[in-house]
């Protein structure tokens, strides 16, 4: 087939495209994905028994405001890495902000605590051990929404684009984990949450070459 | 900074045309695809001067590749940085794939190959896309057969092939697809 030919192949009934077809896929596999989250952890975890009382505290909004944050950002960069020429900029250096910040008001708590052993106690809570493996799993629903959104689309940068959709699904499978978790300290939270996070964000990065091709 | 004057012009042109074509004005998206396939060309000519056969296949590629995924592409978005970055993707993926084949076959074959037609327009491609159109399954080739090749409307070719019209455009969809991933396999 000539060059020439192919063009009008594709030109003839081309028809009109939607706009808005990456935030469209993106807003489907967040519902989806999250929904999927939800199920898992209702069935699996329930809600944390208490939180008709925990939002009344502040510490809660806290940490829905910190994982909200991340999951917004990455968000962001993984609707641009779905663009071809579309550059990060910012994007990646905003993902400091909310550690940062939670990072220095874990820093505040734990000079304020009395001894060694409280700040144990804040640091590792009572479910240090399950949490990132919990967020991990509660990610993974979500991670299967996002690669099909992100295929749909046209990620060029491959590794980094799995890696991106890791992260956002880690996110969102946080904020669905943190209306289970118990926790409320923030060393807690700065620690246990991005590293639950790290482990989809990881998987993606090693699967994205292969999972995203197109 | 001379030529920027031109550049951007010819930028705005092509933005335009993609633009109308995008919503629905096939001319105008022809002319798009017209002028893309002389860009692109050129672009991938300057990067692949050691494999001047191989420039029409990506030519092709990346074609098809930028009508597959036209709905990425941002109207407020620089056009040349989005064409560029699909057709490089293309480019690194077909070195890519081309550096593997090398390793599992024998030299020999580039060895003859590579000579042999540097001197040629290129305006051939080597891989012939309608073959490999004719691999598609029928629910995908018959729709892209009748609309994109004969140019029927959507109602005639459901009529032709006793396909509803939605299937009709969901196979030409997914045939376009396919084409780009049986060319990403197969060569």
């Amino acid at each position: 087939m000539r060059t020439d030919d192919l063009v009008t192949m594709l030109a003839t009934g081309a028809g009109a495209v939607q706009p808005n077809q990456v935030p469209r896929r993106y807003a489907i596999a967040l519902g989806w994905g999250a929904l999927g989250a939800a199920l898992l952890m209702a069935t699996l975890l329930g809600l944390r028994p208490d939180l008709g009382a925990a939002v009344l505290r502040p510490m809660i909004w806290v940490k829905f405001a910190f994982v909200a944050c991340l999951a917004a950002v990455s968000l962001l960069a993984a609707t641009r890495l779905s663009r071809p020429g579309l550059r990060l900029a910012w994007v990646p250096s905003a993902l400091g902000a909310p550690l940062l910040a939670i990072w220095l008001l874990a820093a505040f708590e734990l000079t304020r605590a009395d001894d060694a052993a409280q700040r144990a106690v804040l640091f590792f809570g009572d479910t240090a051990d399950s949490c990132p493996l919990l967020i991990a799993l509660l990610a993974a629903p979500v991670f299967v929404a996002v690669v099909w959104a992100m295929k749909g689309l046209a990620p060029t940068r491959l590794r980094l684009a799995g890696a991106t959709a890791g992260l956002v699904a880690g996110a969102v499978g946080a904020l669905v984990y943190s209306l289970h978790c118990p926790e409320s300290g923030a060393p807690f939270i700065g620690f246990w949450y991005p590293l639950g996070m790290l482990i989809p964000t990881a998987i993606g990065a090693v699967l994205g070459p292969r999972l995203l091709r197109w | 900074m001379q030529g920027t004057g031109r550049l951007d012009a010819r930028e705005e042109s092509l933005r335009n045309l993609l633009n109308r074509g995008l919503s629905g004005d096939a001319s105008a998206y022809h002319a798009f695809l017209q002028e893309l396939s002389a860009h692109l060309r050129a672009f991938l000519r300057k990067r692949l001067a050691r494999l001047p056969d191989e420039v029409e296949d990506l030519v092709q590629e990346s074609l098809l590749a930028i009508h597959n995924q036209r709905h990425t592409y941002d109207a407020g978005q620089p056009l040349t940085a989005w064409i560029h970055a699909i057709a490089k993707y293309k480019l690194v993926d077909h070195l890519r794939r081309r550096a593997k084949r090398d390793l599992l076959t024998d030299a020999l074959d580039d060895e003859f190959g590579f000579a042999s037609a540097a001197d040629s327009e290129a305006a051939e491609a080597r891989r012939d896309l309608g073959k490999l159109l004719a691999k598609l399954p029928d629910r995908q080739r018959l729709p892209i057969v009748h609309m994109k090749l004969e140019g029927l409307s959507v109602a005639e070719t459901a009529r032709r092939t006793g396909m509803s019209e939605s299937a009709v455009k969901v196979g030409v969809h997914r045939g376009l697809k396919a084409l780009a991933e049986l060319i990403r396999t197969e060569a």
